[in-house]
């Protein structure tokens, strides 16, 4: 094994075309950002899946915990009036 | 093949399953799987899932790895221009998805380091097709028609694999190896219609790599003694002998069309075969030959880690050099 510390990791996020969000689709190890984007270019855009890339390091990303699901996302499951077929409107009126 | 644990039987005794695990948990677990949920990476498995899956992908990705250097030995005496761009492409994609599946098997809880160093240790293994050596052109052709149509008939079903990460990059493989057996195939056809040695090149090639492929898919079912729990995880999703049916029946017309003999005496159609639907009989598999290749007997073995750990090696002072090259970029960023 080398001497020389590991490569961190980065995630990797494509924008496949304009107008459209940028997507998760991996991750590279590379010493740093500008290295990290050239390896995602030849890792996950040789197929001219992409028009941006992002990259992050692994390490700043904070996610939530699955175990806490519940918790976090019931919440909204009660909250149907936030959405607009909660609503009755009379036969016949339009645009709305 | 990439589910198939190549571990000798010493190795497996002296990795026994996790008993003491909460039950509430692994009954949540199984009932999640059994109901075709995906687990992520920062949900809660057994202990033996997660190993189970390090063993699978990195092993996976070590074959794709591995994998272009059979190839690789032919880039430079490719017979065009054309067939060496198509050559160079196919290995860049190979190393592609070694990196796929290495970041896939990362996110349980490896790293890459451990995975490189347990494959250049012999720790690790590799699908033992990339131990066969290729001898003329017309083997890159039965690589990607036979070698990357065999594991596109494994991968397939991998893309509904029970763990997220690995389904995800089997789906950007499975969308890349169709280019690999299409340009296979195509070389081959070009030689089959060749001349008189041309044909008989490729017809060769077909003798020596049928058998190998066959072989691809594992051990048979009777002798595959994980295949149940691995099913019932849905880290495997059919099983090795039906995946070979499967090959061969789709393989063999393929010979046919261009008018090359499968190397099997005992091939014959068999219309009552599943229920009916037809298939082929085929003759049987040198098992012993298999076992052997998997226990790394053969000079090629050899051969092939040490040009992985020679690589490896060589290509120290570049990972050092890029290290330093982070560091300096990054002072003076700090001074500016």
């Amino acid at each position: 094994m080398s001497e020389a510390r590991d490569w961190p990791l980065w995630e990797v996020f494509v924008r496949s075309r304009g107008g459209l969000a940028h997507k998760h689709v991996g991750s590279v190890h590379a010493a740093d950002a500008a290295m990290a984007l050239e390896a995602a270019r030849d890792v996950y855009t040789r197929r001219m899946e992409g028009v941006s890339l992002w990259v992050a390091p692994s390490a700043a990303i904070t996610a939530s915990d699955p175990a806490e699901a519940g918790p976090l996302f019931e919440p909204a499951e009660d909250k149907v009036y936030r959405h607009p077929t909660f609503y009755s409107i009379p036969d016949g009126v339009k645009h709305i | 093949m990439y589910t198939t644990d190549l571990r000798s039987p010493a190795a497996k005794a002296a990795d026994p399953g996790v008993a003491d695990e909460p039950q509430d948990l692994v009954d949540a677990f199984e009932a999640r799987v059994a109901a075709d949920a995906v687990i992520e990476p920062k949900d809660w498995m057994p202990v033996a899932y997660r190993r189970t899956l390090i063993r699978q992908i990195s092993q996976h990705a070590h074959s794709e790895i591995v994998g272009m250097l059979p190839e690789g030995n032919w880039i430079t005496r490719a017979p065009s221009l054309r067939r060496k761009a198509i050559l160079l492409a196919k290995v860049q994609d190979e190393g592609g998805h070694g990196l796929y599946l290495y970041c896939a098997a990362e996110t349980l809880g490896t790293t890459r380091e451990a995975m490189i160093e347990a494959l250049h240790a012999g720790k690790a293994k590799y699908s033992t097709i990339f131990n066969y050596p290729t001898l003329t052109w017309a083997d890159i052709g039965a690589i990607g028609w036979l070698v990357d149509g065999a594991a596109i008939m494994n991968q397939i079903p991998l893309q509904r694999t029970s763990y997220g990460p690995y389904a995800r990059a089997m789906v950007r493989i499975c969308k890349e190896e169709s280019f690999h057996q299409r340009q296979g195939f195509e070389l081959i056809t070009v030689l089959a219609s060749g001349t008189a040695a041309q044909k008989r090149m490729a017809q060769d090639a077909l003798n020596r790599w049928w058998w190998p492929s066959l072989m691809m898919f594992g051990p048979p079912d009777e002798a595959s003694p994980n295949t149940a729990q691995s099913m019932r995880w849905r880290i495997k999703r059919d099983t090795n002998d039906e995946l070979r049916q499967k090959f061969v029946d789709v393989t063999v017309p393929q010979a046919e069309a261009i008018g090359l003999k499968v190397p099997d005496p005992d091939l014959t159609w068999n219309g009552e075969k599943d229920e009916g639907r037809g298939g082929y009989d085929f003759g049987p598999i040198d098992w012993e030959e298999f076992y052997a290749v998997v226990r790394g007997e053969g000079a090629l073995a050899k051969e092939r880690m040490a040009a992985r750990v020679k690589a490896w090696e060589e290509g120290a002072w570049v990972r050092e050099a890029a290290v330093v090259h982070a560091d300096k970029r990054r002072d003076r960023q700090e001074a500016a």
